[in-house]
C-alpha cells in the first residue's frame, strides 16, 4: 500500500534520516513515535507524497513516486485521509464545507452526498457546529472535523500528524476510539505521537504496531510500549 | 504539466465549488477591476484614435494623388483671357488627365466657412481656381510653371503634395502611435493582472495547501484562480468600454475631412471593434492568471 524503501530525506544538505524502511499493510495500525525534530511530520509527508525522498525509493499504492507528476501525487492523495495538528481549514468556509472539501475538489460532490456528510458529522460529534466557521471551533472539534474530513472520501490509509496534540485527555480518548473504529473498517492507520499514555490506553483496544523514529533511524518500539 | 482544469469549456462551466474556495476578498479584487477598466476605456480612445488617423491618411493620400490647383490673379479685364489660355497649356501638358475652371458658386462655396455664405464675389478681387486631376502617370510640375509663367503671367501652380505629404505622413504616424498605444496598453494590462494573480495567490498559500491536502490537482486550484481573475478583467473591461464609448459619443459629430477631432470616434462596422475589447481583455487575463498560477504553484509544491 505504502512502502518505503531505504529512504533517506534531507533538509538543506543535512540528512533528517536515511536507511529507512516501512510498509503499511492494508488494515495495520501504526504508531509513531519519537522526539521532537526526529521527523515524524516528515515522514508523514513523504507517507502521502507532499514530500519526495531524497534517496531510496516511496511507493504509493504500488506505484513509485519518481513516476509520478504532481497531478498524479494529488489523485494518490485522495485515497489517504491526513489531520495535522494545526488542522489546516480554509478559514472562509463552514465546518461542512471544509469536511465536503475532498469530495469538492475531486468533482465527486452532488446534493446526494449531503446525508452523508450528516452522519459523518453525528459520527464526530459535530452535527450542531456545521455552521461554524474553523475559528470558531474548540481544539478538540477542530481535530474532530479535521477527521470527519480525512475520512469523507473513504480512504485507505489514514495519517495523523499529533492528532490530539491540542485537546485534553478525554477528547483524545474520544479520537482514538474513532481512529480504532476506522481500523476495524479495514482503514490503515498511522499516528505520529510522542503521547506514550495515549499508545499504551490504545493499544489495550487494537493491535498496533509502535515505531520510533530517532537519530536518523526507524526502530520498533521497546516492550515497554 | 498537463492542465485539463483550464480548457475554455471548463472555465466558462459554472462551478460554485470551485469559485468558493478562494476567498473573496483582498485588493486583488479591485486592482484587477479597476485596472481592467482603465485600460479598456484607454483602449477604446487608443482604437478611436488609430482608426480616424487611418481614415484621414487615406482620404488625404487619395485627394494628394490625383489633385493640384493654378490660382489666377489678374485685373477683371484680363481675367477670362488668362484662364482660357491657362486651361489651353494644361490641356496640351502630358499627364494632366483634366482642368476645369471652379465656377462663382464653387468659389463662393470655398469661401462660405471664413466670410459667410453673402459674399459679393463679383466686387472683389477674387483669384480664378483652376482644379488639375492629373493621370496616374503625373506631371512635370517644373516644365508647367515655366510654361505658365510665360503664358499666363497672373497664374500659380499649387501642387497640394506639397502641403498636404506632412500631413498624411503625420496622419499615418498616429496611426501607428495608436496601435502601439493599444500594444503598451495591452501589455500593461497583462502586467498588473500579472502582478495581482501573484499576490493572490502567494497571499493564499495556505489556502493551496488546504487544497493539496485534499487531493486538488494543479489544473483544479489553478482554474479557481484563473477563472476568478478572467471573470474579474472581464466584468472591468465591460465597464471601462461602456465609459469609452460613452465618452466618445459625447464628442461633437463631424466629416472626416472636417476636422479631426470632430472624427475622433467610430465609422461603420468599426463600432463593433470595441465590443471586442473585454473578450480580449479577459483572453489576456485568463492567460496572464494562467502563467502566473503555474509558476506560483511550482514554487510552491
Amino acid at each position: 500500500m505504502i512502502e518505503l524503501d531505504n529512504v533517506a530525506y534531507s533538509y538543506g544538505g543535512e540528512a533528517l534520516f536515511r536507511g529507512l524502511s516501512l510498509t503499511l499493510a492494508p488494515g495495520s495500525f501504526h504508531f509513531l513515535t519519537g522526539p521532537s525534530g526526529a521527523g515524524k511530520t516528515t515522514l508523514l509527508k513523504l507517507c502521502y507524497g507532499a514530500l519526495r525522498p531524497t534517496e531510496g525509493d516511496l511507493s504509493l499504492f504500488g506505484r513509485s513516486v519518481t513516476e509520478m507528476d504532481r497531478d498524479a501525487v494529488a489523485m494518490n492523495r485522495r485515497r489517504v485521509g491526513v489531520v495535522h495538528q494545526d488542522c489546516q481549514f480554509l478559514d472562509h468556509l463552514p465546518v461542512i464545507e471544509n469536511v465536503a472539501l475532498p469530495l469538492v475538489v475531486s468533482g465527486q460532490y452532488s446534493p446526494e452526498h449531503d446525508e452523508n456528510l450528516s452522519e459523518l458529522l453525528t459520527w464526530v460529534g459535530l452535527t450542531d457546529r456545521a455552521g461554524a466557521l474553523p475559528a470558531e471551533l474548540s481544539g478538540g472539534e477542530r481535530q474532530r472535523a479535521a477527521l470527519a474530513r480525512a475520512v469523507i472520501m473513504s480512504p485507505e490509509v489514514i495519517l495523523a500528524d499529533e492528532p490530539t496534540g491540542n485537546v485534553d485527555w478525554e477528547m483524545s480518548q474520544r479520537l482514538m476510539r474513532l481512529l480504532i473504529e476506522l481500523n476495524r473498517m479495514g482503514k490503515t492507520i498511522l499516528i505520529a505521537t510522542h503521547d506514550l499514555m495515549l499508545i499504551r490506553t490504545t493499544k489495550a483496544h487494537v493491535q498496533a504496531r509502535v515505531l520510533r523514529l530517532a537519530g536518523g533511524g526507524l526502530y520498533a518500539a521497546g516492550s515497554e510500549l | 504539466m498537463n492542465w485539463p482544469g483550464l480548457s475554455p469549456r471548463r472555465l466558462l462551466t459554472a462551478d460554485p465549488g470551485a469559485d468558493r474556495i478562494v476567498p473573496p476578498s483582498g485588493f486583488t479584487v479591485w486592482l484587477t477591476l479597476f485596472t481592467a477598466a482603465t485600460m479598456a476605456f484607454l483602449t477604446v480612445f487608443a482604437l478611436a484614435l488609430s482608426l480616424a488617423s487611418g481614415r484621414l491618411a487615406t482620404s488625404w493620400g487619395a485627394e494628394l494623388a490625383r489633385a493640384s490647383t493654378v490660382r489666377i490673379s489678374a485685373p477683371a479685364g484680363q481675367l477670362a483671357a488668362q484662364t482660357e489660355t491657362a486651361l489651353r497649356v494644361l490641356d496640351q501638358t502630358p499627364g494632366v488627365e483634366s482642368a476645369r475652371a471652379l465656377t462663382e458658386e464653387e468659389a463662393q462655396a470655398l469661401l462660405e466657412p471664413w466670410f459667410g455664405p453673402d459674399l459679393p464675389l463679383g466686387q472683389l478681387p477674387v483669384p480664378q481656381l483652376i482644379e488639375i486631376r492629373e493621370a496616374a502617370s503625373g506631371f512635370d510640375a517644373a516644365g508647367l510653371r515655366l510654361r505658365l509663367q510665360a503664358e499666363v503671367p497672373g497664374a500659380v501652380l499649387d501642387e497640394h503634395a506639397r502641403w498636404r505629404r506632412p500631413l498624411v505622413s503625420a496622419a499615418s504616424r498616429l496611426r501607428g502611435i495608436g496601435w502601439i498605444s493599444i500594444g503598451l496598453i495591452g501589455a500593461t494590462m497583462t502586467a498588473m493582472v500579472t502582478l495581482a494573480a501573484h499576490a493572490a495567490l502567494s497571499a493564499n498559500a495556505q489556502v493551496i495547501a488546504v487544497l493539496r491536502l485534499v487531493g486538488a490537482t494543479d489544473g483544479y486550484i489553478a482554474r479557481a484562480f484563473v477563472r476568478r481573475f478572467t471573470l474579474r478583467t472581464l466584468i472591468g473591461a465591460g465597464i471601462g468600454t461602456v465609459l469609452g464609448l460613452g465618452a466618445m459619443l459625447l464628442m461633437p459629430e463631424g466629416d472626416t475631412s472636417g476636422g479631426f477631432l470632430t472624427s475622433l470616434r467610430f465609422a461603420g462596422w468599426h463600432w463593433i471593434l470595441p465590443f471586442l475589447v473585454p473578450p480580449l481583455a479577459a483572453t489576456v487575463a485568463c492567460l496572464a492568471t494562467a502563467a502566473a498560477a503555474r509558476r506560483v504553484l511550482g514554487q510552491l509544491a
